[in-house]
């Protein structure tokens, strides 16, 4: 599903990602954890070519993302990207945050674009917002619309990047549950987080990124409760 | 000091007329200045330094020289050489356009700018083309932050029209100036000039205001 080989990243000398290889298979949830600044949003943001790589493939389907022939806007209808900060439209309501992608990219008519976003604000429990605008929301409501504008691209892969940092404590609840139904539903994901209750309950495999590259991974419990690698540990033992 | 008011209604079908051609050369001014603006804004963010070098040297020229001089290459040099004549009203249009231009390029570039990063992202990372997340995601936020910068440089170019009177544009400072020689006076000339100006500008910041209230309670 997604293939990541000898994946670099620099900006400018800063080398933020060195020789990354990753596989996700279908309906695998993998979630990055890492010290800040290790490099996990860089390595998102190369998975759907938000950043352009410097060096190695990421295949998406078995497509080179990164050959010339391929429109990169393609790829990005089938991977959904949710941002920390939502980047939610402010001048649309939430109902036509959700449809302006179906109708300007998928090119469905409004009908279609509208009976579907309406189904996925109710999917994330926000069917009484459809009218209202980002700004009147609360940060937990704007994530769940973030995540619903992204699946209403259909999209086959959901990118997470800590969808729940920006957020007061009492509402990371109900957008780790959404997200969990996402999981259950079969949907592949990779998720950076710090929620490592999250990680434990959802999560296929755990990677540990430092420094920009993959220090360990591991099923869940594995690596939480048997961390080989030093860092790890020191890493586990701060945030656990 | 006695007040000459019978001079400014011998002279008001004149002003009349002034008033008329100052709206109208400011008006054609402003749409090709905001359409050029555009043109050269975009230009000047593209990313390709080659490229984006020659709006940068536009913008450069326009903002970094006078105006006055700018109408006088414009109507001395620049129109004569294309039609071989002189033509005052031309010339001011071109020179106020061009001008206008080289701010409003900049508005455009400010008010794009402006507009947070993970605007962008977020309509790309929907597989939206970048033409695409421009016109209904970041241009749409960006204009109504452009409204009050614009309207200031709508003002300036209403009052900058004035020059024109000197290249022998029959605009209204022309008139007030015609006025002034003919009978050695300043202040009914000049005050009822200024009169009109202001009632122009005033005019023009508040259709602004209007339209920016408008889309703001969108
Ligand atoms: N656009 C950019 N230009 C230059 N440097 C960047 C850019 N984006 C990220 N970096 C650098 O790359 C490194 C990794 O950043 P990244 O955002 O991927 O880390 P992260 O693991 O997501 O951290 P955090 O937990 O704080 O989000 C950092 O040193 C950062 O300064
Ligand atoms: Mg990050």
């Amino acid at each position: 599903m997604i293939k990541v080989e000898n994946l670099k990243k620099t900006f400018g000398k800063n080398e933020v990602l060195k020789d990354i290889n990753v596989t996700v298979s279908p309906s695998e949830v993998v979630v990055v954890i890492g010290p800040s600044g290790s490099g996990k949003s860089t390595f998102l943001r190369c998975i759907n070519q938000l950043e352009t790589i410097t060096g190695g493939k990421v295949f998406i389907e078995g497509t080179n993302t990164t050959d010339k022939s391929v429109n990169i806007n393609d790829i990005r209808t089938e991977v959904g990207m949710v941002f920390q900060h939502f980047n939610l439209f402010p001048h649309k309501s939430v109902l036509q945050n959700v449809m302006l992608a179906p109708l300007k990219v998928r090119k469905i008519s409004k009908e279609e674009a509208r009976s579907r976003g309406l189904e996925l604000l109710k999917k994330v429990g926000l069917s009484d917002k459809a009218e209202a605008y980002p700004n009147s929301l609360s940060g937990g409501q704007k994530q769940r619309v973030a995540i619903a504008r992204a699946l209403a691209m259909e999209p086959k892969i959901m990118l997470f990047d800590e969808p729940t940092s920006a957020l007061d404590p009492e509402m990371v609840g109900e957008v780790l549950e959404v997200m969990k139904q996402l999981a259950a539903e079969g949907m592949t994901m990779v998720v950076v987080t710090h929620e490592m209750g999250f990680a434990k309950e959802v999560g296929d495999r755990v990677i540990f990124m430092d420094e920009g590259v993959i220090v360990e991974e591991n099923s869940p419990v594995e690596l939480f409760e048997n961390p080989q690698n030093e860092r790890t540990k020191s890493f586990l033992s701060k945030v656990l | 000091m006695d007040f000459r008011w019978d001079i400014i209604m011998e002279y008001a079908p004149y002003l009349w007329k002034g008033t008329l051609l100052t709206i109208g050369l400011s008006l054609i001014s402003i749409l090709i200045g905001t359409v050029l603006g555009l043109g050269i804004g975009l230009g000047k963010m593209m990313r390709n330094k080659l490229l984006s070098f020659p709006f940068k040297c536009y913008i450069a020229f326009f903002r970094g020289t006078p105006l006055f001089v700018q109408i006088l290459l414009i109507h001395l040099g620049v129109v004569p050489f294309f039609t071989g004549e002189t033509n005052g009203v031309i010339a001011t249009i071109i020179a106020l356009s061009l001008n206008a231009g080289a701010y409003i390029a900049e508005i455009f570039r400010a008010g794009i700018q402006s507009i947070d990063k993970g605007q962008m992202e977020g309509a790309r990372s929907l597989g939206m083309t970048h033409v695409q997340a421009m016109r209904y995601v970041v241009l749409p936020q960006a204009s109504k932050r452009m409204i009050p910068p614009l309207g200031n440089e709508f003002v300036v170019l209403i009052k900058d029209s004035s020059l024109a009177a000197v290249i022998a544009a029959p605009e209204l400072m022309y008139w007030g100036r015609a006025m002034a020689s003919q009978y050695y006076r300043i202040w009914e000339p000049y005050l009822a000039a200024a009169i009109i100006y202001l009632i122009l500008t005033l005019s023009m910041s508040f259709l602004l205001n209007r339209l920016e209230r408008r889309l703001e309670t969108e």
